[in-house]
């Protein structure tokens, strides 16, 4: 059980020291960098190479953007079986339906209990 | 009345004074290098209001006020008052300013404001149309933010490389008496733009800019480098600071040992974590008003060349994939309205 939490925590911190590479050494912005982890999220997932990384790493993997891109495309996979090829329109906000919800909703809730400040 | 010297260069015939001044910055710039020598740094980015608009407004407000009492005066004895500032449609000043009741002109300058406030109230004192007339400007990190990148709300992370804008604000009131310090000489810059597009690099996007207007200065009021104690300019940072140090040593013109950046002085760059150092509109003001104006009244310092320098981008432009064209204008300080001996 300790090794779940370990590679959690080194897949996981794989993924945003990429990220910070990105940040530190190219002049690609935030928004740019973040838009890439999901289109390689779901080119992985796809692939159907991202699963086995989340059954490895488990929030490690499903948390950082690459997580979401995966999420969009097993939904798609999903809606196309049960529904055929409409499912590849409807599936994909299906399958990330609880992780946008959430977004919003905390970040709503920080909005309304944090007052930003200067840096 | 100034003369023209040639088709943007100026000399004052009766050298207006910079009656008095005042500087006012946030709480990281009065922990820099300069803190104690601003009349008031505040811990407070909100000023005491609701949001850093608000608040940047308040901080103009406050620091035009300041400079006028310090001269002695009363907002009514101001003639009228050239104000601008980084955000859209120039509302810190607009909104900041409101309450006055001091006949308004609104000028964008970007960064350079300060050195084209100080430009215009000069040569329209010494043309004879003006008593007392005030420049202010001011910038604000959070707005800027806002305005230029993203709102701090957003969480975004900051490039490494990104200018840091200051949080503050200058203000002068220049009238025709005769005491130092005086307005000697000006020369009005023109846009140059040669391709930077790297809003991460942008002293090195200005650093043209305020090498033509320095070389046209020198050449047309046929000065030297030796002749000043301080060649400034605003926010190059030590990028931009470096490459027009060589701009100008390929035309002749060695200003190495005499050029002062306000954006790298204004922050510690080992132990503060401003990377490319300050900028903004308040940097340059808030640097002269601070440290400058009051070493030439001291008598420690005799001429300064102060070239502000403003990048003329907007975030629609960058998107579109432009350049940064920047402007620089130069204003000529000097404890003495003539050169000593004529």
């Amino acid at each position: 059980m300790f090794m779940d939490y370990l590679w959690a925590f080194i897949i996981g911190g794989l993924l945003c020291a990429i990220g910070q590479t990105l940040i530190d050494y190219t002049k690609l912005t935030p928004a740019r960098i973040l838009v890439s982890y999901v289109v390689a999220g779901v080119i992985l997932g796809a692939l159907g190479w991202y699963k086995p990384i989340v059954d490895f790493a488990g929030a490690g993997a499903a948390v950082p953007l690459t997580g979401f891109g995966n999420i969009l495309v097993e939904g798609v996979k999903q809606a196309v079986d049960e529904r055929g090829f409409i499912g590849v329109l409807t599936g994909g906000l299906t399958g990330a339906a609880g992780g946008i919800t959430a977004a919003i909703l905390f970040g709503l809730l920080a909005a309304l209990i944090f007052k930003p400040k200067e840096k | 009345m100034a003369k023209k010297i040639t088709r943007n260069t100026f000399i004052m015939e009766n050298p207006p004074t910079i009656h008095s001044f005042s500087s006012t910055v946030g709480k990281k710039e009065g922990d820099g290098p300069l803190g104690t020598l601003f009349d008031e740094v505040s811990a407070d980015a909100y000023f005491g209001q609701k949001t850093w608009e608000q608040g940047e407004s308040e901080l103009m407000k406050r620091t035009v006020l300041r400079a006028i009492s310090k001269g002695g005066l009363a907002p009514g004895d101001i003639d009228y008052m050239f104000a601008g500032d980084l955000l859209n449609q120039c509302i810190t000043s607009t909104y900041g300013l409101r309450d006055l009741n001091i006949p308004f002109l609104g000028i964008y300058g970007a960064c350079s404001t300060m050195s084209e406030g100080l430009l215009l109230a000069s040569l329209l004192t010494d043309c004879g149309v003006g008593g007392n007339v005030a420049a202010v400007t001011s910038s604000h990190f959070c707005t800027a933010e806002r305005q230029f990148r993203f709102p701090l709300s957003y969480g975004a992370v900051r490039t490494p490389t990104a200018q840091w804008t200051c949080t503050a604000s200058g203000a002068v009131v220049v009238s025709p008496k005769t005491v130092s310090p005086f307005i000697r000489a000006v020369t009005i810059g023109k846009i140059v733009d040669l391709g930077v597009a790297d809003a991460n690099n942008m002293g090195a996007a200005m650093a043209p800019a305020a090498a033509y207007v320095i070389k046209t200065f020198l050449q047309d009021t046929a000065m030297e480098p030796s002749d000043f104690d301080a060649i400034i300019t605003g926010d190059l940072g030590t990028v931009g600071s470096k490459l027009l140090v060589e701009l100008l040593r390929g035309d002749g013109i060695d200003i190495s040992k005499c050029h002062r950046d306000c954006g790298v002085m204004m922050f510690d760059l080992e132990t503060q974590d401003v990377h490319a150092g300050g900028s903004g509109c308040g940097c340059s003001a808030s640097v002269l008003c601070g440290y400058f104006l009051p070493k030439i009244r001291a008598g420690e310092m005799k001429n300064i060349l102060f070239c502000a320098t403003g990048a003329l981008m907007s975030t629609t432009a960058s998107q579109q994939g432009e350049s940064i064209p920047s402007v620089s204008h130069a204003v000529f300080i000097s404890a003495e309205s003539r050169m000593s001996g004529n």
